[in-house]
C-alpha cells in the first residue's frame, strides 16, 4: 500500500480537532474523581467498619466490572427509569459528555482511592509521632506532614492511572462523543482507509501519554529535593 | 417485568444467552490471554537479549502499545484485515465490505495489547531472579536451555503470577470492547437484550454483575496458583 501523504496530512489535522475533547474528559473526570478517590481512601483507612465496607463494596465493583459496562449503564441504562427521566438531573444525564464524564470519575475514583490510600499508609508512624511530640495535631499534621509525604509515594502509581484514563477516554467515542477515536471511527466509515488514520491517532495518543509521563517525573524530581546529589541541588 | 424475571431461563428469558454469552467472553478473554503470553514471552526474551536491534524492537513493542488505547487497537485489527479480506474477495468476484471473523480479530487485538503488558512481567520476574543461582547453574555446566528450563522458568514463573493476575483482570474488562466489532460476548449480548426489551439498566447491571462474578472467582484461582506455588519458600518481609 503506497502511503498517501497528503491524506496522511488531512486526516492528521482532522484527528488533531479530537484533541481538546479528549483532554477536557481526562481532566475533569481525573479532578472529579481524584476528589472522590480521597473521601474513600479516608474510609478505606478510617478503622470504622460502617465506613470502610462501603468503601471497600465501591472499589470491588467498579474495579471489577468493564469501564464499557460503567458508561453503558450510565448513558442508556438510566433512561430506564421515569423518575429518572423526569427529574431535574435529567438534562445533565441526556447528554453523552456528562454521562461519559461521570462514568470515567467513578471508574478512576476506584484505582485513584486504592492509590491513594497506599500513599497514606506508606507514611511512617515515627514522623507522625515526631510531628505529635512537637505539638501538631488534627489537620496542622496532616497538611505539614502527611500529605506531603503521602502525595510524594503516591506521585508514580497515579501517573500511570492518568495515562490509562487518557486511554480510556477513547471509549467515550461509543456513546457518539467525537474525541479523537471518535473522529478516526467517523473518518474510516467516509475514507475506508483504516490503517493510515489508526496510525495518526495512535500518534496523537502516544504523544499525549508521552507528555504525561514526562510531566509526572519532573514532578516526581521536583518533589524529592533531599534525594539528589549535593551539586544537582544548587542548580 | 423485572429483572430476576428477565434474566429467567424460561422460555422469555435472557438467562440461557446471556450465560452463553459469558462463556464467549471467558473464551475470547483466554485465548486473547494465551496469544498475550507468547508475544510477552518473545518480547521478554527479546528485551532481555544481549543484540541491540531486539531490545530495540521490543522497547518500541511495548511502548507504543501501552501508549495507544486499546479500543483504536480492536478497531485497527478489524478494520484493516477487513479492508485486506474486501480487496482480496474483490479479485474473486465479491463486493463490498467483507468482515473479519470478530472472534479470531478480537482475541488477536486483545492478544496484542496484554502481550505488551506481559513482557513487563515477565522481564520483571527474570529480572528478580538472584544472579547467584545462574551461576551456580553456569557453573554445573548447564548449557543455556538446560538453564532456562531447570532454573529460570520454574522461579521466574513464580514470581510472574501476581503480575500475570493483573494482567487477567485487565484482558477480562478489555474483552468487552469486542462488543463494538460485532462478536456476541458478554456486552453485545447486554446490547441486543437491551434493544429488544427497552430494559437496558437490568441488562447492563446483568453484564456488570456476571463481570463482577468472572473477576472474583479468577481472583481466588490466582490467589490459590500463588500459595501453591510459593510453598516452601521463605518470606523475607
Amino acid at each position: 500500500m503506497p502511503f498517501d501523504l497528503p491524506f496522511l496530512a488531512e486526516s492528521f489535522v482532522a484527528l488533531l480537532r479530537g484533541i481538546p475533547l479528549t483532554l477536557q474528559l481526562t481532566v475533569l473526570s481525573v479532578v472529579a474523581g481524584g476528589i472522590l478517590a480521597f473521601g474513600l481512601a479516608f474510609m478505606r483507612i478510617s478503622r470504622r467498619w460502617w465506613l470502610d465496607a462501603p468503601a471497600r463494596f465501591y472499589i470491588l465493583v467498579f474495579r471489577g466490572t468493564p469501564l464499557l459496562v460503567q458508561i453503558y449503564i450510565i448513558y442508556y441504562g438510566l433512561s430506564q427509569f421515569p423518575v429518572l427521566r423526569n427529574s431535574v438531573l435529567w438534562p445533565f444525564l441526556r447528554e453523552a459528555y456528562w454521562c461519559a464524564m461521570l462514568a470515567l470519575a467513578f471508574n478512576t475514583a476506584a484505582y485513584s482511592a486504592e492509590i491513594i490510600r497506599g500513599g497514606l499508609l506508606s507514611v511512617p508512624a515515627g514522623h507522625v509521632e515526631a510531628a505529635r511530640a512537637c505539638g501538631m495535631s488534627g489537620f496542622l499534621l496532616f497538611r505539614r506532614i502527611v500529605m506531603p509525604l503521602a502525595l510524594r509515594q503516591m506521585l508514580p502509581g497515579y501517573s500511570n492511572e492518568i495515562i490509562l484514563m487518557v486511554k480510556s477516554t477513547a471509549l467515550a467515542s461509543t456513546i457518539t462523543l467525537l474525541e479523537i477515536t471518535g473522529i478516526a471511527a467517523k473518518l474510516i466509515s467516509e475514507s475506508y482507509r483504516p490503517v493510515e488514520i489508526f496510525v495518526c491517532a495512535g500518534a496523537i495518543y502516544l504523544a499525549i501519554n508521552f507528555l504525561v509521563a514526562r510531566l509526572f517525573a519532573w514532578l516526581e524530581y521536583a518533589v524529592s529535593p533531599e534525594t539528589r546529589k549535593p551539586e544537582e541541588r544548587r542548580a | 417485568m423485572n429483572t430476576l424475571g428477565l434474566m429467567s431461563f424460561g422460555p422469555d428469558g435472557w438467562g440461557y444467552s446471556m450465560l452463553a454469552a459469558t462463556g464467549t467472553t471467558v473464551a475470547v478473554a483466554a485465548c486473547g490471554f494465551f496469544v498475550g503470553a507468547l508475544l510477552g514471552c518473545l518480547g521478554a526474551a527479546a528485551s532481555l537479549s544481549r543484540l541491540r536491534v531486539l531490545r530495540l524492537v521490543a522497547d518500541f513493542y511495548t511502548t507504543v502499545l501501552r501508549g495507544i488505547p486499546d479500543l483504536l487497537v480492536i478497531y485497527l485489527f478489524y478494520f484493516g484485515s477487513s479492508s485486506v479480506i474486501s480487496t482480496a474477495s474483490a479479485l474473486f468476484g465479491a463486493e463490498g465490505f467483507v468482515g473479519a471473523p470478530a472472534f479470531l480479530t478480537g482475541a488477536l487485538a486483545i492478544g496484542v495489547v496484554s502481550g505488551a503488558y506481559q513482557m513487563q512481567v515477565f522481564r520483571g520476574a527474570v529480572l528478580a531472579l538472584s544472579k547467584g543461582e545462574i551461576e551456580a547453574g553456569r557453573a554445573y555446566g548447564m548449557p543455556s536451555l538446560l538453564l532456562f528450563r531447570r532454573i529460570v522458568l520454574p522461579q521466574a514463573a513464580r514470581f510472574a503470577i501476581p503480575g500475570i493476575g493483573n494482567v487477567w483482570q485487565l484482558v477480562l474488562k478489555e474483552s468487552a470492547l469486542i462488543s463494538v466489532i460485532g462478536l456476541v460476548e458478554l456486552m453485545r449480548q447486554a446490547q441486543i437484550g437491551s434493544g429488544s426489551t427497552r430494559q437496558p439498566f437490568s441488562f447492563y447491571l446483568t453484564a456488570g454483575a456476571l463481570y463482577l462474578l468472572i473477576t472474583l472467582v479468577s481472583g481466588l484461582v490466582f490467589r490459590f496458583a500463588e500459595k501453591q506455588a510459593m510453598r516452601g519458600i521463605r518470606r523475607g518481609v
